[in-house]
Formats: C-alpha cells, structure tokens, sequence
C-alpha cells in the first residue's frame, strides 16, 4: 500500500488572523475558541477532481461574454499555480470574479452608485495546464467604496478561487495591481503580517505575455501548500 | 527554489457571482441504492444573528468509505463514480440544506477507522481565511474512538454532531455557530 503524504502548515505570518480587528466584518464572525490542530487523515489529502468539461471554452475569457465589448482597459493575467517544492499544480480549477472598471459588480446587494457594463459579468473559470499555467483574459477593474471606515475604498482587485490536488490545498484569496495607492490603507491586503507574503499578492506588469495591440499583461503566481517530507503512518 | 504559500483573502460580500455556477446542493449521483439524508442548519453570527452571505464546500467518501480520488488505494476506488463534493449556499435566512448519503469509515490517522464524517469549508465576508470543520453523526457508535473527536474537548464535540430531527431520521440538523456559547468547534489546517 502507498505511504500516503500529508500537506505542510503554513509558514507563520504568511496567513491572516482570523480575527484583524481593523476589518469590520471580522469582529463577529472571527473564531473566539481556540482552533483544534487536525491531524492528516485521508480525508484532508484528497479533494475534488473536477472534469474539464464542466468550464465553457471561452470562460477564461471575460471579454466575451456579453454581445459586444465590455469597457474598461483589457488585460491578459496568468501565471503558474505552484506547490511550495515548485512543482506545478496540473489540470487544477481555478475560478475568479471581480467588479467591472467602474467598480461595480454585478450582485443584487452591490449598491455602489457606478454603472453596470451590459457586456461584462465579471466571472471566469479555467484549468492549469500540464505547466501549472493559467490565463484569463479581463478587464481592469475599478476601486469602490465600502462601509467598513468612514472614506473606505478597496484597492483595485481579482478574486480567485483555486482548489489543488487536495481539500488540504483549497485557497481563495485576491490579486491586487502594482503602485496602487490604496494598498496601504486596505485592512483586507493589510491583514497579513508578512510583508513578503503580502506583497505576494500583487500581481507584476508582464511584457512577455502584454498581447501587441490587445491587452497589457500582468503576472500573478500563486503557491499552494505542498507535501510533507515524511510520510504519515497508515 | 521553494516558495511560501500564498496568502488567503476573504470571498469578500459578492462571492456568489463567482460560485454560483458550480452550486451542488445534491451530492448523491453515483451513490446507487444507498439510503440518502438530507442536512440542513443554520449560519449564526457572534451576535445569533442569521449570515445571509455564507457558503459551505463539503467533501466526503462514499458509503464504503472510499474517496474519489487517486490517492486513496486504487483498488478501493468507486466504479460508479460517487463524486463527494458539494457548494452549499446559505439563503437570506442564513439557511442552508443538501442531500447526500451518510460515508462509510475511512482510515484513521492511525490507521484505526475514522467515524463517519464529511469535511467542510466555510466560506464569507468577514472571514480572511475558510474555517474548516467537521459533520460528525449522532450517535454513531465509532464517535467513542474517533481520533480526530478525541482532540476536541469533551463539553464541545457536540457541536460537530448533525443530529435527527423528527422522527424519519432522514432529515439531520447541524448549525454553524460563528462565536457564542455554542461555538462550533473549528480546526487548524
């Protein structure tokens, strides 16, 4: 029978306390008892596998899914989704959504006095190649404003969702965009305590994948938990 | 070269754009004759207050106990294919409901069989990071020897028990309970 591997915890600091008071919502929805350690049992090592079939050909690209062009300024963001040993995350689903270029999403409860664009839902689906390389093609979107401290405005962003080989390696976090002035002032970006782990999360202007013509490119990596060394008993 | 993780990031108010089309809410396709049960709770705040904005992705083995995936021994592997994974949103009422079928035993990290359980993930704003948590069942007898329940202290592992409600026995009750009292027992991943 094969040894079966478990997956490292994260590196202290690189993750947000479940609790940062400075952001709102946290306060009543945070954890107040201790978390109880879970060790590596089969059912945290495996995970959904998902068929290719279920994401639409064109779901990477965000561009084209209404009946002309959405406004705003198109960009290309991809990027290789790695373990922490580098070895790429294959055939792995990844899901975004964001708000349009003028800032507002297209959600019942968004009340955020900016149009709608017609033309941009703001959701995307795709898998890591063989590489571990993803590619969307979007919209730059906007800032808005939100209600957690007077004057609030969140720094332009992207949603992702990725799922990995195993429930262990299940991530959501957010993309931000360089030179952002509103990264400093952003409780959510600011909720990690590492300062490298943070600025992970800004994605990098990328000349090799800016399409000529067509769209700026911006690179966003993204390192999911890897294996332990050792194998656990079974 | 080696990395570190990258860092989690709440869903944030609007998730739901983004995880709708891969809402499942019945997760017995490929289950056969097994007998199904349906779980259904709440989502409350630190103040009991219903979370109208929440999300639960449950994963679980099959009724012999056997997982959908390559890294459980292939020889154990379903022929018919049960999938184990669900994306469960909570309505406005901060209510939510899927049907499913109760998961055999699966190894233990021991070796020793783990009770019945599924694996959840919650998921909302407010939260920078998922909770992971657990759905045991009442009264099953394996509960007594379970090594994962034998690390959460005694007064609280109630909190991890989908329990009957009605006579039937097909309809389970399982709440989330964010902070409080009866805060639900999460671990550390």
């Amino acid at each position: 029978m094969k040894p079966l591997r478990g997956f490292r915890r994260p590196t202290p600091g690189t993750q947000p306390e479940y609790l940062h008071p400075p952001y709102v919502s946290s306060r009543k929805r945070a954890p107040t008892q201790p978390l109880v350690p879970l060790p590596d049992t089969l059912s945290e090592i495996t995970g959904p596998i998902f068929r290719k079939e279920i994401v639409a050909g064109n779901a990477f690209d965000l561009t084209r899914q209404g009946n002309g062009e959405p406004l705003g300024e198109r960009i290309v963001v991809s990027g290789q989704v790695l373990d922490e040993d580098s070895r790429p995350v294959r055939g792995s689903l990844v899901e975004i959504w964001q708000a349009n270029s003028a800032g507002r999403y297209l959600h019942k409860i968004d009340q955020h006095d900016a149009p709608l664009d017609p033309n941009f839902v703001g959701v995307g689906q795709t898998f890591t190649d063989g590489e571990g390389r993803y590619r969307f093609v979007t919209i730059r979107p906007g800032a808005y404003p939100w209600r957690n401290h007077p004057n609030a405005w969140r720094p332009q962003h992207i949603h992702f969702s990725l799922f990995g080989p195993a429930f262990a390696t299940r991530l959501v976090t957010q993309m931000y965009f360089e030179g952002d002035p509103l990264l400093e002032f952003d409780p959510i970006f600011n909720s990690v305590p590492d300062t490298a782990a943070r600025n992970s999360l800004i994605s990098k202007f990328d000349w090799a994948t800016t399409a000529p013509d067509i769209a700026l490119g911006f690179r966003f990596d993204i390192i999911l938990c890897g294996r332990n060394a050792t194998p656990m008993e079974k | 070269m080696s990395g570190r993780t990258t860092p989690s990031q709440t869903v944030g108010p609007f998730f739901s754009i983004g995880f709708a089309w891969l809402e499942r809410t019945d997760l017995t396709e490929g289950a056969g004759a097994d007998k199904r049960v349906t779980i259904r709770g709440r989502v409350l705040d630190g103040d009991g207050q219903s979370v109208p904005d929440a999300v639960l992705e449950i994963w679980q083995a099959d009724s012999d106990g056997r997982y959908g995936h390559p890294e459980d021994a292939a020889e154990r592997m379903a022929a018919d294919k049960f999938f184990g994974f669900g994306r469960v949103s909570v309505s406005d009422k901060g209510e939510f409901c899927f049907t499913t079928i109760k998961p055999g035993s699966v190894d233990g990290p021991d070796g020793a069989p783990q009770a019945p359980h599924l694996v959840v993930s919650v998921f909302m704003r407010g939260l920078l990071r998922r909770l992971i948590t657990r759905i045991y069942f009442s009264g099953e007898p394996a509960n007594q020897t379970d090594a994962v329940l034998a690390g959460v202290p005694a007064q609280r592992r109630h909190t991890l028990m989908a329990r009957p409600n009605g006579a039937d026995g097909e309809t389970l009750v399982w709440d989330v309970h964010l902070q409080g009292d009866e805060e639900t027992v999460f671990f550390e991943y």
